[in-house]
């Protein structure tokens, strides 16, 4: 099990902040193909993966990062502080 | 060093001078606010998301970074999220070190890092319509300049 987490617009077109997925994924990228394969909305959310970035177990990461001993993907647009 | 991420407001005069006061060491003492913009139009607020598993590692990794490369005898960064009204302090840094010059470097390496790679997402509430803020093409090419060449 992998704890998946979504903030801002992506949080927003899932309908979800969080939630643990059962996944046979070997990279991000496997991820994501999974989830859109599940419904309408993960493949909106995931629709242009040049929009968002990706952090696993709270590290900026890429979509071609294995998941291998990973506890938490979490997805969202670049982000916007300061 | 310190890092405070909160909802709370905080007084930007009694922040400097507390951090002022405590620099035995330092000529210099640089800062920065950022404040919500009211930029003419009807923001009622801006809702500030955060990722706080994420958020307190990846500013301290930011913090890290500033302290190898400059000399500073302190460094003090705040960011909230939730709710804020127009005009209301979203944020600040404030670096003090020996010298002027590093001060102001590390100021300003802490807010393009902060801007970019900070986890905050921030969305404009205003009275027809709600709008995330997307990055700045800008703010990303201002990390290159940090760069080594």
């Amino acid at each position: 099990m992998i704890n998946v987490v979504y903030f801002a617009w992506v949080r927003e077109r899932i309908g979800l902040s969080e939630e643990s997925v059962e996944t046979a994924a070997t990279t991000v990228t496997g991820l994501v193909q999974e989830l859109c394969a599940r419904e309408d909305r993960y493949a909106a959310a995931f629709e242009d993966l040049s929009a968002l970035r990706v952090a696993l177990d709270q590290e900026l990461s890429d979509f071609e990062a294995p998941l291998e001993n990973v506890r938490e993907v979490a997805f969202f647009p670049p982000m916007t502080g300061g | 060093m310190a890092i405070k991420i909160q909802n709370d407001a905080f007084d930007v005069g009694k922040e400097v001078s507390d951090f002022s006061a405590a620099q035995p060491d330092a000529g210099a003492v640089v800062t920065f606010t950022g404040l919500v913009r009211n930029d003419g139009q009807d923001l009622q607020h801006l809702l500030i998301e955060h990722y706080p598993a994420m958020t307190g590692p990846a500013i301290a990794k930011i913090v890290e970074q500033a302290k190898q490369r400059w000399a500073l005898t302190d460094c003090l960064v705040i960011h909230r999220f939730g709710q804020l009204a127009p005009g209301e302090p979203i944020m600040m840094v404030a670096t003090a070190a020996v010298h002027r010059a590093e001060a102001f470097a590390a100021a300003d390496f802490l807010m393009d890092y902060l801007k970019s790679r900070a986890p905050f997402w921030k969305k404009e509430i205003r009275a027809i319509s709600q709008t995330w803020v997307s990055a700045d093409i800008k703010d990303e090419a201002a990390l290159d300049r940090w760069k080594p060449d």
